[in-house]
């Protein structure tokens, strides 16, 4: 893909130098990748976001990335103020690209900090109103970089962003300030222009948006039309701006939204509420990046959800422990270092065998480490980090629309199997968006939690079902049911306090056993590609996208790869044994130093297995994964 | 509103059938056998009752009444008993914790539940001692003392739990001592009838690691003199011959003897619980002799929404006006686009 999209710039530079031509020759592209960078506040997330709802309602299928720094407002102008938003459009998107076919760069520092994601040929377009000394000296610049050669490799587009921004709405705002706010909208109208889009989408927006300050929408609406028409006018011979048209997706009948991977979490964990006829009770703490999934939730109450804002991360999975003996679907939501804090909780989740969610989406480690960028480091956290033996059920989404189902089958899989759920998300999901086939709840099945009946004479708090080690849920309030539970060993059966030896290693046994069990129901872990392959590639979580991209592009170019993604973790599907006894050569990828490939080589000895990890806070690239392939290939 | 019982409940319907195994002479007997004996009055249906617990040797509590009972992890039963409340509003949650699952490692829940004036029973159970782990010194231990953490004597500044209540102003607490049941029960009515978070700090002996720890104010000999049981909208009056008082002098209470230089009933300090105000509450939280009598009973009761009315509140106008009704409804709201 790297190379395919490399050839689309330089051919687009090519064009503009060598044919002589009076106005633009729009070029066919199947995808692009463009990225939106500027100070934070400048409102490139918006920009970006409007840019990708404008392509997706025009039938290119989307994924977009949000970039953006810890601090809310760092100083204006530096680099630790940079915030961006890639967008990746085409007939065909698993991730949100690797470099950049179009950067829009609203100050020297977004482009100095940006110059990583473009690749020789990349479109760059700045304000060049913005390259005053002043802002190049608080970018890290030493010297103008239009002046010296450190800009050659790419296709450069200066436009007086900020002086036509202004002008162009003169006649509305007097004050400069709220006409500043305006520019993003001036690069929109450029980025529309560049890729054959319409306006209509951002118009509607903005005017719902400001809805009753008739001044800004017009101001805006005036401003992306500005940019528009400037490219539209200016003189191809010296700003060589490429136009393009991608391809639209061939895409399943349907209705789509966009969607975001903790919008899509909150409402996986709704739709697994309404199908077990529940209400959905949320003990969380703010904690970057999962805090929007409780923002999400906090809205709707309407379908009774209870959000609870705890003091802390221990007071929020304690709640929820306490909501989930009380008979709701309890969850909490956190990021690695909330987790490590819930470790005690949710030992007692798994003592006292109660229904609960623990969504962790990752960020990089360890401490507070990266808190907006994305890692897959907290999978030995999940799968071994409480004090005994306290197995639970680990499951990772693998892109941001799925999240839905994940965090549907998280509480499916917690309610009827009345354990702990560790839901392994990530920033790169959870940031992320994609669009999203809407489903109907009527395709959803039914969540049947194991409740005891009232007044059972033989209802005994650890009697398990035979066959799945399942014990009953007797809530309080429930007549004839009355019981004690909670942290110390229990009976086997009865559940009083215990401290028997023996009674101790059947109840660790049946911990364990249920959710080995599990593995039977199931579905098998599926391969995509040839049975014969010379390489199996393995990922798990939030990787898929670049993953499957890699996988399908070296298999274009006729090389015989086999790929296979993992969603359930603990426990792994039954066939996984046999998938690894058929490759010769087995690559498992993640963003952390190897910690599934360790828990595979824990579960099946005798396997050889390469590795290829990442921890740089960053996704995958489509073009390392290839190279790292095509190098284990050939050895 | 929680469910009463339509049959007549008895002290033998909360009897669980599981050893008591606290130390003979431990406090925490006497309090088993009060909230044995009330639970019944306050007249719940027993499946209403859910009794929350941390960790110490108090917190054995629900294994030996025979309700729905959580034996939580050291300091979270705060937190645990909110989820509890929020997920089920109509169960009368109590709480039973020692000074170290309330002050110490639970310090931060118990400080947040009462803030919110959550509508839980909290009985803190304060034998000034850690128990369970034979006899370190709690935030409760008097500064000075050795235990066994500090050899040399306590470094830490005593903490008194009841100006940690009155400080996040909290709408109940009040104190009793674990051996005078009666009382202790008229407490526990109370907290049960209270609407938000009521919290009783239980004197509690320690018959092993720290005996005698409240003797000052519990001894049978002495304590008609060193306890004053407060009543709303009673004078406060104490001592073996009811005739001491107190009163207020400028910004300060003083003991007064009734029939000495003057002083007649009518002068004693009438007792308002139910004033906002946390300044008189704080003032009577923090007497203790030998200058002033210890006070008990109900020291403040305030009234003050709730937040699981609050919540509930909320809740029941957005299910009653929201738009989104149902998931599909959220599927498809806002933007979104039909492919064909």
């Amino acid at each position: 893909m790297t190379n395919k999209v490399c050839t689309f710039a330089v051919h687009l530079k090519g064009k503009n130098r060598n044919i002589d031509m009076t106005k633009k020759q729009k070029v066919r592209k199947e995808d692009a990748v463009v990225r939106f960078v500027g100070d934070s506040g400048d409102g490139m997330q918006l920009t970006g976001t409007l840019f990708s709802d404008t392509s997706a309602l025009d039938g290119n299928d989307i994924a977009t990335f949000p970039d953006y720094p810890a601090e809310i407002r760092a100083p204006h102008n530096t680099i630790a103020g940079v915030s961006g938003f890639q967008v990746h459009i085409g007939s065909k998107i698993y991730s949100s690209g690797d470099k950049a076919d179009v950067i829009v760069c609203m100050n020297p520092a977004s482009m100095k900090s940006n110059l990583k994601w473009a690749k020789p040929g990349t479109t760059i377009i700045v304000d060049e109103d913005t390259f005053t000394e002043d802002a190049l000296v608080k970018a890290g610049y030493t010297e103008n970089p239009f002046e010296n050669e450190s800009l050659t490799n790419y296709n450069i587009v200066r436009a007086p962003i900020t002086t036509l921004t202004l002008e162009a709405v003169k006649d509305i705002f007097t004050d400069r300030k709220a006409a500043m706010k305006c520019r993003n909208m001036f690069a929109l109208g450029m980025i529309f222009f560049i890729f054959s889009k319409t306006t209509n989408h951002a118009d509607e927006y903005l005017a719902a948006k400001f809805k009753g300050k008739n001044e800004i929408i017009e101001a805006n609406k005036k401003v992306i039309r500005a940019g528009y028409n400037y490219c539209e006018n200016v003189d191809v011979q010296q700003t060589p701006l490429p136009q393009v048209e991608i391809e639209t997706a061939k895409m399943e009948k349907g209705r789509y939204r966009n969607i975001t991977g903790n919008i899509a979490t909150a409402w996986g964990l709704l739709a697994a509420a309404e199908k077990a006829h529940l209400p959905l009770f949320l003990g969380s703490y703010p904690i970057t990046p999962a805090t929007d999934i409780m923002v999400e939730l906090a809205k709707r109450k309407s379908l009774n959800c209870k959000v609870f804002q705890a003091e802390d991360e221990i007071a929020g999975i304690c709640s929820a422990i306490g909501a989930s003996f009380a008979g709701n679907f309890a969850c909490t939501s956190t990021s690695g270092p909330g987790l490590s804090l819930k470790s005690e909780a949710l030992g007692l989740a798994v003592m006292t065998e109660l229904p609960l969610v623990v969504i962790d989406v990752q960020r990089g480690g360890p401490s507070t480490g990266l808190p907006t960028k994305t890692e897959q480091a907290d999978l030995n956290q999940a799968l071994f980090g409480r004090n005994g033996e306290a197995p639970c059920i680990v499951i990772a989404p693998s892109s941001s629309a799925n999240c839905f189902n994940w965090a549907f089958e998280a509480g499916r899989l917690a309610l009827e199997n009345m354990t702990p759920v560790i839901l392994l998300s990530d920033a790169y999901l959870g940031n992320g968006s994609q669009l999203f086939k809407i489903p109907s709840m009527k395709d959803f099945p039914e969540i049947h939690p194991p409740f005891a009946k009232e007044n059972d004479p033989d209802y005994l708090p650890y009697r398990r079902d035979a066959e799945t080690l399942v014990r009953q849920w007797a809530v309080p309030g429930m007549e004839g049911l009355r019981h004690r539970i909670g942290g110390l060993e229990k009976t086997d059966g009865k559940g009083e306090v215990s401290t028997d030896n023996q009674n101790h290693a059947k109840m660790v046994y049946y911990r364990r056993e249920k959710i080995n069990r599990l593995a039977n129901r199931l579905p098998e872990q599926q391969i995509q590609g040839d049975e014969d392959a010379d390489l199996l590639v393995i990922g798990w979580g939030g990787t898929a996208g670049a993953l499957k991209s890699a996988v399908e592009e070296l298999r274009n170019e006729g090389k015989k790869v086999a790929y296979t993604h993992f969603n359930y973790i603990c426990p792994l599907p039954k066939n996984t044994g046999d998938i690894l006894k058929k490759y010769k050569k087995i690559v498992v990828c993640e963003l952390n130093m190897g910690q599934f490939v360790n828990y595979l080589r824990m579960n099946f000895q005798g396997i050889m297995f390469h590795q290829y990890n990442k921890i740089q806070g960053l996704p995958f690239e489509v073009g390392e994964l290839k190279e790292e392939f095509n190098k284990i290939l050939g050895e | 509103m929680i469910e009463h019982s339509k049959v007549e409940l008895t002290k033998a319907d909360f009897a669980s059938d599981q050893m008591v195994k606290w130390c003979p002479g431990c406090g925490d007997h006497g309090i088993l056998a009060a909230v044995e004996g009330i639970f019944p009055k306050i007249g719940y249906k027993k499946e209403n009752y859910c009794v929350v617990s941390g960790i110490g040797c108090s917190s054995r509590f629900p294994y030996y009444v025979n309700t729905y009972g959580f034996h939580g992890i050291h300091g979270r039963p705060a937190a645990i008993a909110t989820g509890v409340k929020m997920a089920n509003p109509g169960l009368s949650v109590w709480v039973v914790a020692g000074d170290g699952d309330s002050t110490a490692i639970g310090g931060n829940h118990f400080m947040h539940v009462i803030r919110r004036n959550m509508d839980i029973n909290l009985m803190m159970f304060n034998n000034r001692i850690y128990g369970l782990t034979k006899g370190q010194y709690s935030p409760t231990t008097k500064q000075g003392q050795i235990t066994k953490t500090s050899p040399f004597g306590v470094l830490d500044y005593q903490l008194n739990p009841g100006e940690l209540v009155m400080g996040v102003r909290g709408t109940f607490f009040a104190r009793a001592v674990d051996v005078q049941t009666k009382q202790l029960q008229n407490v526990c009515d109370r907290m049960a009838a209270h609407d938000g978070c009521a919290v009783v700090e239980v004197l509690q002996n320690c018959v092993i690691f720290n005996n005698g720890a409240h003797k000052e104010v519990t001894d049978k000999e002495t304590r008609d003199d060193n306890q004053l049981w407060v009543e709303h909208g009673k004078p406060m009056i104490f001592g073996k011959n009811k005739d001491k008082g107190l009163i207020l002098k400028g910004r300060k209470f003083e003991v007064v003897t009734i029939g000495e230089n003057g002083i007649k009933e009518e002068d004693i300090f009438v007792h308002d619980e139910t004033t906002e105000d946390t300044g008189i509450h704080i003032m009577l939280a923090q007497m203790r002799p030998p200058e002033y009598p210890m006070v008990f009973g109900v020291i403040r009761a305030v009234r003050k929404l709730t937040y699981n009315n609050m919540f509930i509140a909320q809740q029941y106008e957005q299910m009653q006006n929201a738009k989104i009704q149902c998931v599909d409804d959220l599927l498809n709201s806002g933007e979104t686009w039909e492919i064909k």
